[in-house]
This record gives C-alpha cells, structure tokens and sequence, in this order.
C-alpha cells in the first residue's frame, strides 16, 4: 500500500500519455487548418494553430526533448510553406516548446484561465524571439505593433477551447 | 563527460537544436544573395509536395460548401444586384463607346512614334488551394505548376487588378507572392499625374506607394497603375487607388495604397502565361491624321498679322500655285507644311524649316524604340 507522500509524488509528476497516431492526426490537422482557414478569411490568419499545439504538448507531455522536437519540426513545415528562410519558425518554436515543457514540469496548467495567460505569453515570446532572428540574421526588420497584442488574446482564447478538446485524446499514465 | 550531457540533456538537445538551425539559417541568407539555395529548395519541394494533396481536397471541399452556400442557399439581395448590375453595363457601354474614339486616337500616335505595345497575350486560371500559414507572410498556393508550363515570375491577376507574381513553381502548384507581402515590389506610376514609385507591401499587409518624393502632390483616389519598369507587369494593369498620402520624416511620401484585388478573400486569378509585344499599327480606314489631331487639341497661339503676310510672302514668292498661309493643313499622308500648321507653344519661331521639308524632330515612320 503507499503512503501519503508516495501518493503526493506521484500526483506531481503525473504526466499524460498521448498515442502517437493522435499526437501526428492533431499536428497534420492543424497545419492543414493553418493553410486553408485564411481562404474562408483573413482574420484566420491570425491564428497560429501549429505554436498551440506545440504549447499544448510541450505543457501537457512536460518532456522537454520532445517539446522542443515538436516545435522545430512544426516550425520548419511552416517555414517551408510560408516562404521564409527555412528556420526562423523553427528557432521560434523550439524556443517556446523548451520553455513551455520546462514550465509544464513545475507547475499546474489545468486551469483553463491560466492556459489563457500563459498561451498569451508564449505567443508574445514566440514573436519575440521571430523579431529578434528577422532582424538579426535575416536582416529584415518586423515591428512590434500594438496589433500583436490583439493577436496574442485571439490565440489565447482559441488556445483555452483547443487544450480543453485535445484534453479528451490523452491517457492517464498513473 | 558523458555523465554532465546525459545530466544535462535537455540544454544540451536545446543547444544543439538551436545551433543547426541558426547555422542553416546564416548558410541560406549568405546563398540568398548569389546563386539559389538547392538544399533549402529541396526541403520546401518535399514539403509542399507532400501537402499539396492534402490541400487541394480541403480547398475543393471549401469551395464546393461556397458554391452550394453562395448559389442556393445565399441568395439575398440578388434581385437588387441584377438591377444595378445591369444600370453599371449600361453606363460601362455609354463609357466605353466614348473612349473608344480617345483610344484609336492613342494608337494612331503610338504608331507614329514607333512605340511598341505590350499586352497579355495568354492567361491560365487557377484555384488558391493554400494560403502562407502565417501572418508575416502574404503568399497563397495554385494548383498550377511545372506540368502547365508556369515559370517563377509570371504575373498573377485577377479581372480587377494585379494580385502578385508566381514565385516558386512545384510540380502540381506553385506559391504566388501577393503584392502586400514585404518582400514584393512593382513598378507602378500614377495615372493621372504620371508620378513613379513602386509598390510594396508590409509586415501588417498594407500596400505602400514607395519612392514618391516628398515635394510632390498625390491625390487620394487616384489610380494607380503598373508602370512596366520592373519588367515582369505589362504595363497599364491596375494595382489599386490611393487610400492616404501624408508627409513623414523622410525624404519620400507615405502614400497607402488600396489594392483593388482582394487580396485577402482570392478563390481563383490569372497566371499570364504570355505577354505581348507588337508595333502598334494605325488605323487604315481613318484619314484623319493623329498629328493633326493632337495639333487642333493643343493650346495654340493665335496667329499675329504680320506673320501671316510674312509667311504669305515666302510661300508665294517661293513656289507660285500653292496654298497660301492659313489654308488648311492636308490630309494627305505627307508631313504638312509648317507655315500651314499652327504654331504651339514653347516652338521657336527661328525653328521653321522651309516649306515641303520634313521636320528633324518627326522620327522615322515605324522606328521602334525599347519600351
């Protein structure tokens, strides 16, 4: 029988197993959303469905490797159908699966108010970081407007709905 | 050693990660510059391929639902549109009849100048089956490639305007650089005030008239057209109106263009496939000559009386039996007589040439010229 404090451990290290034939259906169905939702309207185009999976797996999994694997590889297939020099998605994205999995590790995210700001913060961190490699490596400078901030709580929000859908395809390890 | 990487994993796979990446990075932008980069192309041939397939289902899927939406179920209003839509034919024809005779006009002039016309000989239609993915980059994919002959570079419009250029080509699609993606720029030129600038877009998606100097007036509302000087846009298509124009801080205007594409909303555009390039020929029925017709149009000063008598006194004095001064210019397919023509303005009278001799600024008939 365990004890309290075994139970306790084990509640916090308690992560979610997802089937691999899901993690691939849910990457392939959000690229395809990515590409094709801006032919309905522009303002879809605001989404970036691929960085909310990345957050969501990178939080959800607290596997820092395989965050970091699922945003330089969702990053990469962005940058290679947006025109962009190919990584500076990539660069982008790993960032944010590192820190996103590294956070998922030490704290509590299903709260889905909580879900809403950190997605906020990580998208704003995720264009951060595509500025600062625009401007240098590539040499092409991207303002910061105020609009980003607009952006970040549209994808917050569709973050928060998202995470509590995809909440219904993983497993409980423990 | 191995102990501090396997205890360090996750910084060490961050850093490694990071490291290629930034690496391939600095290999492409350096490659950008020369020759084109084959691995980078590589990769975008094996991904757009991969997902193009995909893509074209979904796109014709959210088609179709549009058709069915937009021709059974969503059909209010369409009365009202027919109406005006038929007033608009009307005025269009009234306007087009108008313009017709200013238009066998133009090209009476043309020929005489020897300038040679461009024009979009061949267009391929095609459907966007995907968009870029982001919003930093403006781009849209049409299931058109290599198999229907498409090239990079080939203008892209829609019956409206310029929508952007084809600007790489993949086996069964291409991807179509908009013109209000940053990296895009056109030639263009202002019709009515015939300024010059190029077109660019912005990391917002805006459309900017750039390289307009500061001291110059434009007009909102004005038309701004492709000037041709980029070599890729026949010239004459229409980009867009002049939204705004406002001073800044640097030496050239802010002028904002709105494009007249949706550039947002495309279902299917025009790739030109072929253009053009014919000397312009004049009409052969007509018997009224261009530069008669722009002599009549142009301000003229009126002749002074001593003029007259002189110019009367040289004609009869040189050859008996001709027409005197003020007669009529001749239709005839010769150069007129110079005294015969009414002098304009900025001519200087010591510029005269004797009767019956061909002005030296009349270019050659047919002569062509680089465009």
């Amino acid at each position: 029988m365990a004890s309290g404090f075994e139970r306790e451990q084990r509640e916090q290290i308690e992560v979610y197993h997802y089937n691999w034939i899901a993690v691939i259906f849910v990457t392939a169905v959000s690229l395809a959303a990515q590409w094709t939702l801006p032919l309905l309207s522009p303002f879809f185009s605001n989404f970036d469905l691929p960085l909310l999976v990345t957050i969501y797996f990178a939080l959800i999994r607290r596997s820092p490797v395989g965050g970091m694997m699922t945003g330089c590889i969702l990053g990469l297939i962005q940058d290679a159908m947006s025109g962009h020099f190919i990584g500076v998605y990539g660069i982008s994205k790993t960032v944010v699966g590192y820190l996103a999995s590294s956070l998922g590790a030490r704290i509590d995210l299903e709260n889905p108010l909580a879900r809403f700001l950190l997605t906020i913060g990580f998208y704003l961190a995720h264009q951060g970081v595509f500025a600062i490699v625009m401007r240098v490596m590539v040499n092409q400078p991207y303002p910061l407007r105020i609009w980003l901030l607009g952006a970040a709580i549209v994808n917050g929000v569709v973050g928060a709905l998202l995470f509590a859908l995809l909440d219904r395809l993983r497993k409980r390890i423990y | 050693m191995d102990t501090l990487l396997s205890r360090h994993r996750n910084v060490t796979v961050f850093v490694v990660l990071l490291f290629a990446q930034v690496v391939g990075l600095a290999v492409q932008v350096r490659r950008a510059a020369g020759s084109t980069d084959a691995p980078a192309r590589i990769i975008r041939l094996g991904v757009v391929s991969a997902i193009t397939p995909f893509q074209r289902v979904i796109a014709g899927g959210i088609h179709w639902v549009g058709d069915v939406w937009n021709g059974y179920v969503n059909l209010r209003g369409t009365r009202d549109e027919n109406e005006r839509l038929k007033q608009q034919v009307a005025q269009l024809r009234l306007e087009s009849s108008r313009q017709s005779e200013d238009v066998s006009q133009a090209r009476r002039l043309q020929s005489l100048l020897g300038f040679r016309q461009q024009y979009v000989a061949k267009t391929l239609a095609a459907q966007i089956i995907g968009a870029g993915g982001t919003e930093q980059s403006h781009i849209i994919y049409i299931d058109k490639g290599f198999a229907d002959h498409l090239k990079p570079d080939m203008p892209v419009i829609t019956p409206e305007g310029v929508a952007g250029k084809v600007l790489e080509v993949f086996p069964a699609s291409s991807q179509v650089l908009l013109l209000n993606d940053p990296s895009s720029g056109v030639g263009a030129i202002l019709e009515e005030s015939r300024l010059q600038g190029v077109v660019r877009g912005s990391p917002s998606g805006e459309l900017l008239l750039d390289k307009v100097m500061a001291d110059e007036t434009v007009k909102v509302g004005e038309r701004v057209l492709t000037s041709g000087g980029d070599r890729i846009f026949p010239k004459g298509l229409l980009i867009g109106t002049v939204a705004e124009a406002g001073r800044q801080k640097d030496v050239f205007l802010h002028v904002r263009v709105k494009p007249v594409s949706r550039l947002g909303q495309l279902e299917e555009v025009l790739v030109v496939t072929e253009i053009a390039q014919e000397q312009t020929q004049a009409d052969a029925n007509s018997t009224q000559r261009a530069i008669d017709v722009l002599a009549e149009r142009l301000p003229q000063v009126p002749q002074k009386a001593d003029a007259i008598a002189a110019s009367a006194a040289v004609n009869g004095a040189g050859r008996p039996g001709e027409q005197g001064a003020g007669a009529k210019p001749s239709t005839s397919s010769q150069a007129p007589a110079p005294a015969a023509v009414p002098p304009r303005l900025g001519d200087k009278p010591k510029s005269i040439p004797p009767a019956n001799t061909q002005p030296k600024s009349t270019p050659p008939h047919g002569q062509a010229r680089p465009h």
